[in-house]
């Protein structure tokens, strides 16, 4: 197990060594760097000097190596809109993000397992046709649609719940949280729902074709030939083997949620890292796109290789070699 | 003589699909049939919009402000004219959403096209070549995977727009559009002529013909794939609906299409500045069109799917 | 206690498809006696593991029983509630089914499902249940039942896992083993292994087998008696020996031919022409009748009944007509 774990880091390092490389191209290439960040006055002997000191003229693998590095260790470069290190600015923005990635991914789970378990036990049930017909608006509807039409529902007829903005915060040790208040929490739940919605309903179809096609599997109905109670053949044995792929994909959604935030936080204007990407995008704010990039990108690559260690973790077949 | 021959030939082709498993699933289900009619009456009136729509939108001379944000027909401030209502710019509202699905259609459908192109052909390459081509291949593919559509959508679409620069953006916004949605959804093509591709080549007739002197690659592309239009058919349905959401959600984001020729997307964009002070019709109707699309061809897309299933029958 | 265990009298299973109502199993009847061992042979889709499914009640929808009975120990059983057959399962009836790879549960180990298995069935300890868990694996004739038990089912080989699985089936001590296919999985050096195993379960527990099976030679091993299906009707049934060497019904006679022994001379196996129809063709008459060298008219017309010839019941015309056939 520990040859797997170690090719599969090393696969992630390569993966991320690539994405680095795109980002380094887009970084240097999209736009002027130089151009971006003096004025139109400055004489050209000053601009070259400025390019000597940003090493703008070393030899490019040297200059991705430097780029890697600097990355690496925490230095996206500084953003041409607001002349701030981009680093500071995602730090800024980070917990927004992760605040409201975090609670949808649980109520996309604590939804959607137990609707998906529900309408795969019980197929004729009008509770299933209803699951079924949320699912098909969850899947159908666009995220930014689901977040407009909550808001017009919520915040301008009901008037009950913002349509922007985080409501008040509380800093813990360089981390600003919305969970502490309640108008920080209720301006967590419309995002939260808009961005959950299209997981739930993700989770809640696999898992129901999950068990639907494990319910007719051998072992099942060998289960069922002994006598185990209903509980036990549902939950002991059908879920338990449901859950691995469910682990699998719901970890790897996990990323795609911090991903899809953008269209949330666009909504929303919630003050995170995905509105920021989408600004720095209309401004061609070069520096923070690809710092986006990477950091995306190391979520990802990090998620991918927790899952399938975590697959090694539950799937005995895997972890014990054969007899 | 003939003739009756040919027509024999092709009513039994009727009969024969009338007869299947398939059409019987169709018509059992009349949620699927009246999936598959919206889907139709959509398609035809985004393809018939210059002719049935009662204005033409994008001519910019024919607008007038005087006319911008009426509320709808029924409504006691609105115009017969308009019968959806006006945006801010004049544009009435039903014409807008005929020639904005006409647009949404043309950006799914296209890339849809591009990526089972490409996704089938990167496919049919991987499986056939084998060894490195096919594990750099799949490499791609599988890290690709990782990632929504919607971010390598949104970073293509950036990273071009901001190396096209503002003016050209009117141009070239369906072409970057195309590509980047195709690029973001090749991947489940290619996985799935590939293991199909996998199977037919390990079969003798690909031997033989080898030996016969015929190109291999011809005779599989002659038998894998009608092996695997079923899935690849599936799949396109369902990619069409994701396409269509793209597009509307970098629309809806200000990457898309641009807003003088609006896609649905681009409308509810604009819409959207308008709903707090109550002109709701800008964002509703082009959000209900939408909305419509896509669940209808989701509804179709999975009735395919169940219906080309070997395990459901 | 009278000496029957179990008796199914005009048991009919049907299935609805959108092409109407299928037949699977057509009026079968059988008693098995206390410590028989019964095989249950034909083609592939006689019907003979619908009947097994049938008898333990796991027929699911679109099939079900359509009409007859089924008697366990003078209880009738095909019309208990679902909760009630549950407790049949398992405790009166134990199940093999064919393919012992995907009985098991891979995510669990051994003891885990052994334990689960009698702690449903009996009120003991997990102590006692582990206990008892052990033994049964040695009862199959697992080696070092106590160091293996914990291991999964991916770890044993083809044979070892198909004792785990009639271990499962025996956890508590049923008076019927329904054994589907049991030996179709496995090597053919493994096979005689596994009905060894299933005939001394039987012996030392005193339980009866119905064997399901494709295979005449597990049946010649194995069985007492036998029961030829064909297209969901019973064709022949009678003491082992008598069937096959003086078979009655034209069908046995053709099965029997065809299946080749060292002692036979001959340059060809008796093939009988044709296939078996499907379930949405079955003829008016005989089953058998298209396929059948003597048919006549009435072949072709009605259903045999059931007839008494010698040891042997057979469902043939010609046996009402001509009396024994040597």
């Amino acid at each position: 197990m520990l040859a797997f774990i170690i090719k599969r880091f090393v696969q992630s390092i390569v993966v991320m060594l690539v994405v680095g490389l795109i980002a380094f191209v887009m970084f240097r290439f999209v736009g002027d760097p130089v151009d971006q960040m003096v004025g139109l006055e400055t004489s050209i002997e000053d601009r070259e000097r400025l390019r000597e000191t940003l090493g703008l003229n070393a030899p490019l693998p040297m200059q991705y190596w430097n780029f890697i590095s600097s990355a690496a260790m925490g230095d996206f470069g500084t953003s041409y809109q607001f002349k701030r290190p981009v680093a500071d600015m995602l730090g800024d923005r980070l917990p927004a993000t992760l605040e409201l990635a975090l609670v949808s991914a649980i109520f996309a789970l604590c939804a959607g397992i137990p609707m998906g378990v529900f309408t795969a036990l019980y197929k004729d049930s009008v509770l299933t046709k209803l699951f079924q017909a949320i699912s098909l608006v969850g899947i159908s509807l666009p995220t930014f649609l689901i977040g407009i039409l909550l808001i017009y529902v919520f915040s301008v007829q009901l008037q009950k719940l913002p349509s922007f903005g985080r409501g008040e915060v509380v800093d813990i040790a360089g981390w600003s949280t919305g969970l502490l208040t309640v108008s920080g929490l209720k301006a967590l739940i419309l995002p939260a729902i808009t961005l959950g919605l299209f997981q739930m309903t993700l989770i809640m179809r696999l898992v129901r074709s999950e068990m639907m096609e494990i319910l007719r599997s051998d072992f099942i109905k060998f289960a069922r030939a002994r006598g185990l109670t209903p509980r036990a053949v549902h939950f002991g044995h059908a879920l338990k083997n449901t859950m691995i792929p469910v682990i699998t994909i719901t970890g790897l959604q996990l990323g795609s949620i911090i991903a899809f935030a953008i269209i949330t936080e666009t909504v929303f204007q919630w003050p995170g890292i995905g509105l920021m990407f989408l600004q720095a995008v209309q401004d061609v704010d070069v520096p923070i796109m690809a710092a986006y990039l990477l950091m995306i990108a190391f979520l990802f690559v990090f998620i991918n290789l927790i899952v399938d260690i975590l697959y090694v973790v539950v799937d005995p077949r895997i972890r014990i070699e054969k007899a | 003589m003939s003739m009756n021959k040919e027509t024999d030939e092709k009513m039994s082709v009727i009969a024969r699909v009338l007869d299947s498993d398939i059409w019987y699933s169709f018509t059992r289900s009349k949620v699927t049939m009246v999936a598959a009619l919206v889907t139709f009456l959509i398609f035809a009136s985004a393809l018939f919009a210059p002719i049935i729509s009662p204005h033409d939108p994008f001519d910019l001379a024919s607008l007038s402000l005087m006319d911008s944000l009426l509320p709808p027909a029924w409504n006691a401030e609105g115009d017969p004219n308009y019968l959806l209502g006006t945006d801010d710019q004049g544009r009435d509202v039903l014409s807008t959403i005929l020639y904005g699905s006409r647009i949404s259609l043309a950006v799914g459908l296209v890339s849809v096209a591009f990526a089972a192109v490409l996704g089938i052909t990167l496919g049919l390459v991987a499986g056939y070549m084998g060894g490195r081509v096919d594990a750099i291949i799949m490499r791609v593919a599988d890290v690709q995977l990782s990632f929504p559509a919607i971010l390598i959508a949104l970073l293509i679409d950036g990273t071009v727009n901001a190396l096209v620069g503002g003016m050209d953006r009117e141009r070239s916004a369906f072409t970057v559009l195309v590509i980047s949605i195709g690029l973001s959804f090749w991947v489940q093509y290619a996985r799935t002529v590939r293991s199909s591709t996998l199977v037919e080549r390990n079969k003798e007739y690909v031997q033989a013909a080898r030996l016969i002197g015929l190109h291999p690659f011809l005779i599989m592309l002659r038998h894998v794939l009608p092996n695997v239009m079923g899935p690849v058919l599936v799949i396109a349905t369902i990619n069409l609906a994701l396409a269509v959401i793209t597009e509307a959600t970098l629309s809806f984001l200000g990457v898309g299409i641009p807003g003088t020729q609006p896609s649905l997307g681009t409308m509810i964009r604009t819409g959207n500045d308008f709903l707090f002070s109550g002109e709701w019709w800008i964002t509703f109707f082009p959000g209900a069109m939408l909305a419509a699309l896509v669940l209808a061809v989701n509804l179709l897309g999975d009735w395919l799917r169940d219906a080309l299933n070997p395990k459901l029958r | 206690m009278s000496d029957t265990l179990l008796g199914v009298k005009d048991l009919v299973v049907e299935f609805s498809t959108r092409r109407g109502i299928l037949t699977a199993v057509d009026k079968v009847s059988f008693d098995l006696e206390r410590g028989e061992v019964l095989g249950l042979v034909g083609e592939s889709g006689a019907g003979k593991s619908i009947t097994g499914s049938a008898i333990v009640g796991l027929i699911d929808p679109p099939g079900r029983i359509a009409a007859g009975t089924v008697h366990l120990a003078g209880q009738r059983i095909d019309n208990l509630p679902t909760e009630k057959m549950r407790h049949i399962r398992g405790d009166k009836i134990g199940m093999v089914f064919q393919d012992p790879l995907s009985s098991l549960n891979p995510l669990y180990s051994v003891a885990e499902q052994l334990v689960e298995t009698i702690l449903t069935h009996k009120d003991i300890s997990k102590k006692q249940a582990r206990d008892r868990a052990i033994e049964l694996l040695d009862e199959v004739g697992i080696p070092a039942a106590d160091l293996r038990i914990d291991d999964y089912p991916h770890q044993f080989s083809g044979g070892m896992r198909q004792r785990v699985v009639i271990a499962l089936a025996l956890c508590a001590d049923p008076e019927l083993i329904i054994a589907d296919e049991p030996t179709t999985a496995l090597d053919v050096s493994v096979q005689s292994q596994i009905v060894s195993v299933l005939k001394r379960m039987c012996s030392e527990h005193g339980a009866s087998v119905i064997l399901i099976t494709h295979d005449m030679g597990v049946i010649a091993e194995a069985a007492d008696r036998v029961a030829v299906l064909y297209s969901g009707r019973m064709a022949e049934i009678g003491p082992v020996r008598d069937v096959i060497k003086h078979p009655q019904h034209p069908y046995t006679k053709g099965l029997m031919g065809s299946i080749p022994t060292i002692t036979q001379k001959g340059d060809r196996l008796t093939q009988i022409p044709g296939s078996m129809p499907r379930l949405t063709d079955r003829p008016p008459g005989c089953a058998f009748a298209p396929r059948c060298e003597m048919a006549t008219s009435a072949c072709h017309q009605s259903h045999p009944s059931e007839e008494n010839v010698g040891t042997a019941r057979v469902a043939c015309h010609l046996i009402t007509k001509m009396g024994a056939v040597a």
